[in-house]
Order: C-alpha cells, then structure tokens, then sequence
C-alpha cells in the first residue's frame, strides 16, 4: 500500500468513527461533540487567516457572533434556517471585507489589536442595541431545523443525535471546501504570501487582495459556525462572543498547529471536549490549558499536528531503514 | 466647572498610571520587538502579591509593597523573560512569542483567579484619601500625588536612559543590537534589564491604581488595551509619545463617560485606537519607523 492509499484509509475510518462515536451515548455528550465540530468550523477559518495568511486575528467569535445573531433574528422571523445561512456567511464575509480592508494595512501586532478592538465593538452593540439584539438577556428558543423530502423526515433535528449528523456533514463539506481553497492557485499564494511576502509580491501576487481575501473567508468560516451554535445551543447572548472567546478560539489554532489541515480539529478538541474527561481537574483546567500552549509553542511551534507529523516521519524513516538493511 | 475640575484631574490620574504601563510596554517592544499581550495582567498581578504577603506572612503594608515589587521584578520581568521570551525570541515564526504572550495572560488571569480569589478585593491606599477645596471643587489630594509620582518615575526613567552609562547602552541595545555588541555593550543584560524595568513600572502602575479601581483577577483586559492603546497613540517608538497617549486616553475616557455616553464608555479608545492604527500608524507623536513588509 503507498502512502497515497494509507492517507484515504485514515480518513475513511476518521469519519467512522466520528459517525459511531455518539452513538448510544447520553444528549450530554452528544452536544459536547456537536459543540466541538462548531468550534473546528471556527477554528479552520482562522486557521485560514492565521496559518496560511500569517495574519493574528483576535475577531474570530464576533464573526461567529454575525452569524448567529443574523440566523436567530431571521429564523425567529419565520425563515427555515437553511434559509438564513447564507445571509449568515454573507454577513461575517462582507464584514470581514469592510474590517479587513482598511486594517490589513497593518499588519502582526497591530492588526491583533484592530481586531481586538473591533470584537470589544461588536460586543458593545450587542450588549447595548437590546432593541435588536435582546441585550444582555441575548435571544433564545430558536427552532431548530427539520428537512423532509417528499414527505419523508431525512432529519429530525430537534433530536439531538440527527442534529450532530447534520452538522458533521456540514463540516466534512466546509473542510472539503477549505481543501479545495488550499490547493487552489489562491492557496498556493497565500503560503507564499506567509513563507516569503516579498518574493510572493516581487513575482506579481497581489498580496493585499490575497490577505484579505483569506481573512474574509476565514471570517465567513466564523459566521457559518456561529449560524449553527445558534439552533444548537438555542440561546446566544453577547457574553458567549466575547475577546476571550476569541482568544480561546486562537490557541486552539495555534495547539492544534498552525497552518495545518488537522490541526483546527486536534485543538478544538483539547479545548472542548478534553475538559470532559478531565474533569477532576475542574477548575485547575484553563490554567492546565494556558500552560500547555506555552509549552507546545517552545517545544514545537507546529502544535500537536506537528508532533504526529514529526512521530509519523520517525516511523517512516525507521521503516526505510529497517527494509534496506 | 467645579465637576469639569474634578473629571479632568481623575482623568489625568488614570492617564499617568496607563502612561506607567505603556512605557513599558514601548520600552520592551523598542529591546526585544516583544508586544506583550499579558501587560494588563503585569499590572493587575503586583497587587494580588502585596495581598497575599499581607495575609499569609502577615506583614504590614509597607513591607508588603517592597516584597511585592521585589517579586514582580522576579517573576514579571526575569522569569517572563528567561522561560517565555528567550525561547520563542528566536523562532521563525514571529507570531508564536505574540500568542504565547496571551496564553500567558490567561494563566495568569485564570491563577488569580482560582488560587486567591474571583471576587474584587480592597486595596489599601498609598496616599491620604482626603480632598480639599480648590475654587469650589473637591480636588482629591490623592489624584493629585498620583500624578505627581507617576510622572516623577517617568522623568527619572528617562534621566536614567539619557545620563548613565548603563541606560545609554540600553539605548544602544535597542536600536541596533549588532553595533551595540561590537562596541563591547552586553546586549542580553540590557534586554534582561528593559525586562526588569519594565515589571517594576507594572508593579508601581499596580500600585497606583488598585486603590482606585480594587484588585480583581479581570481588571488586566482593560488595562492592557489602555497600555497598548497609549503606547500605539504615542508611537510606540518614543517614552514622551506614550505618556502622552496614555495622559490622552485617560482623560478621554473621564470626560466621555461623564458627558457623553456611559454605556459606550469604552468604545470610544477603541475607535480612537483604530483611526490611530488605519490613519497615522506611526502615531500622534512617533516618528514614522521603516514598515517592514
């Protein structure tokens, strides 16, 4: 078997499992795990920003904000949520221009702090426009989305099982697109904009169209995963998007390891549903947390992801060594 | 009037204590080009250090404030630049030593917070609570000596950069570090002391404002942007630029929380700190630095 054929069969039995994991369990740890598939749709597209763009958003949770405030308020105006998804992404990628365009000017520590800024903004409005947005009481009891076909229930999503099916096939689609984004000339660019910006310019890339480009995908990425924390949870308020979620949604990122496919996904998880399995570390978890970020970007700055990557390469070494003697 | 007195005068009191922590901020960008994200927290930490030596060593509160110092010198400036800054100093990827800079931020947040307390804890005053009459305003005498100490750290920082032979090197470390070492300066130990430096500034703006506003684990988010915002204002290449923004930025935030809006109190820095960034990047005082793609 190549490498080629091992690679398909990791990703075959990855979904496998993704598809028995829930199974059989309690809805608690079911939403744990739809929650964590919300959270690598986030952390993908900052990825994107970050990793292939090398740009540091800290804005991450108030496009996901964009969108779930947008579903929620048109669901609760009677729309089928399907419909409001669009609008969803529409919203954090024209913001994502609108912010990107004049910030992406400056660049690394001060375009963190733009973004920074603008998430505290956004957080403002939601908390003081309550004539909109619920204020601090934020909205709740939005239905959840129900598909049937010729009269036949594909998906019930009020249960919470058909709901986290739905949303993984909605992440495999959002990691498809993201693969295809990746390996298409515009993802060839971002890397060379992120491994050499000067010769990426110098060889006729438009390196700010590329920038921000990455940096509105990456924020519609925000939004579709904040359209589907809102029927999810069913209850958004504006404490859930604050800085500090978007903080926590960067170092899953940078845990998971930058610029890395997998990446995204290995850090939602340390961050969302170790915690469950951990729990006789309770409160001592986020400081637990915050260590090992520290930790991971002094030891290996490719995060987790590099560390299979660089345990993987060992092995096949070992084994070329093994078979020529 | 006598109300306009009092809001400027409590806004030139915050804004000399965020002038403390953005030149440190600016000190340390100028030594090691490190933006520490956890600066809010520098200042918040120094507090919970005199706190705690008073209730578990139980002694008084002035010992308490030079072993809290002593401390924050230790941990906030050599051991931040020791374990965290040196290694990833030197790795390729820039943004690495930014992110770790806010992990950090939250462990020490979440280590307040968990080890001492999540509640706001009083903190006493270093000055007299008193308040005279001045022109028919109640003038707080502690305002007053804040800003007067607060500037004074200030002026005998920079006397100390211009007149000694160590600040020069300081200087010469920070501005070209290669030259620097052929001339025989020790570049590590400036770096190490801009570090030091700027953990006792923390500590001293800690000091300073925690009687105002109490010690609480959450207070560094603010305070943080505050340092950066000022910092960012003044240039962040120039210690005059960053007393000046921080000066700036707390009497801003006195005088539109008490005449304009109090529910978008703290919008307004941060859309003054986003014009700044898109508008004149080099900032109101700085000198324009050679942008670097």
């Amino acid at each position: 078997m190549n490498f080629f054929s091992w690679k398909c069969l990791g990703w075959v039995l990855l979904l496998a499992v993704l598809i028995i994991a829930p199974i059989g369990r309690g809805g608690y740890i079911i939403s744990v795990l739809s929650l964590w598939l919300v959270y690598s749709i986030a952390a993908m597209g900052l990825n994107l920003t970050l990793g292939y763009a090398g740009q540091i958003s800290l804005a991450q949770a108030s496009f996901m904000a964009i969108g779930a405030y947008v579903s929620a308020l048109l669901s609760m105006a009677g729309w089928p949520w399907l419909t409001t998804v669009p609008f969803s992404l529409l919203a954090a990628f024209v913001v994502g221009i609108l912010l990107g365009y004049p910030a992406l000017r400056v660049q690394g520590h001060y375009l963190a702090f733009v973004t920074l800024a603008f998430n505290t903004l956004v957080f403002l409005v939601l908390r003081n426009e309550d004539w909109l947005t619920g204020g601090i009481y934020g909205l709740s009891g939005m239905p959840r989305p129900n598909f049937s076909l010729f009269g036949f229930t594909l998906f019930d999503a009020t249960q919470n099982l058909h709901f986290y099916y739905f949303i993984l096939l909605l992440t495999v689609i959002s990691a498809l697109a993201l693969w295809g984004i990746v390996r298409s000339p515009w993802g060839r660019a971002f890397k060379a904009l992120r491994e050499n910006p000067i010769r990426a310019e110098s060889l006729g890339l438009d390196t700010r169209r590329i920038t921000l480009l990455a940096f509105a995908i990456g924020s519609a990425y925000g939004g579709l995963s904040g359209a589907i924390m809102s029927p999810l949870v069913q209850f958004i308020d504006p404490a859930s998007f604050t800085f500090a979620q978007s903080l926590r949604i960067l170092l899953m990122v940078v845990v998971g390891g930058i610029g890395s496919f997998f990446g995204p996904f290995l850090g939602a998880a340390m961050a969302i549903i170790l915690p469950e399995f951990m729990r006789f570390t309770d409160k001592y978890y986020l400081i637990i947390y915050a260590l090992a970020v520290i930790i991971v970007l002094i030891f290996s700055p490719k995060g987790l992801w590099g560390m299979v990557e660089n345990a993987g390469a060992r092995i096949a070494t070992w084994r070329k060594a093994r078979a020529t003697s | 009037m006598s109300q306009f007195i009092q809001v400027i005068l409590s806004g030139l009191a915050t804004g000399s204590i965020y002038a403390l922590a953005a030149v440190g901020f600016t000190l340390v960008w100028q030594a090691a080009r490190t933006v520490n994200f956890a600066q809010g927290e520098f200042v918040m930490l120094p507090a919970f250090f005199v706190l705690a030596a008073m209730k578990f060593l139980h002694v008084p509160f002035s010992l308490a404030l030079v072993l809290g110092l002593a401390f924050s010198i230790i941990a906030l400036g050599y051991l931040f630049k020791q374990l965290i800054v040196q290694p990833l100093l030197y790795q390729q990827q820039s943004l690495n030593l930014i992110i770790a800079t806010m992990a950090l931020s939250l462990l020490l947040k979440e280590s307040v917070k968990t080890f001492y307390s999540g509640q706001a804890e009083p903190f006493p005053s270093l000055f007299p609570d008193t308040s005279s009459n001045f022109f028919g305003a109640a003038v707080s005498l502690q305002d007053i000596l804040i800003v007067i100490s607060a500037l004074a750290v200030v002026y005998l920082l920079t006397l100390f950069l211009d007149k000694t032979r160590t600040g020069r090197a300081m200087q010469a470390a920070a501005q070209n570090p290669n030259v620097a070492e052929i001339l025989g300066v020790d570049v590590k130990r400036m770096t190490l002391y801009t570090f030091l430096i700027n953990a006792a500034l923390a500590a001293f703006a800690s000091f300073l404002i925690t009687p105002i506003y109490l010690a609480k684990f959450s207070s560094g988010e603010a305070l943080g942007l505050a340092a950066f915002i000022a910092a960012i204002i003044g240039g962040f290449n120039s210690i005059r630029g960053a007393v000046a923004g921080g000066i700036l930025l707390g009497l801003l935030d006195n005088i539109t929380a008490t005449y304009i809006t109090a529910s978008y109190r703290t919008a307004l820095p941060l859309v003054l700190l986003i014009a700044v960034i898109l508008l004149r990047p080099e900032g109101l005082f700085g000198k324009a630095e050679g942008r670097k793609v």
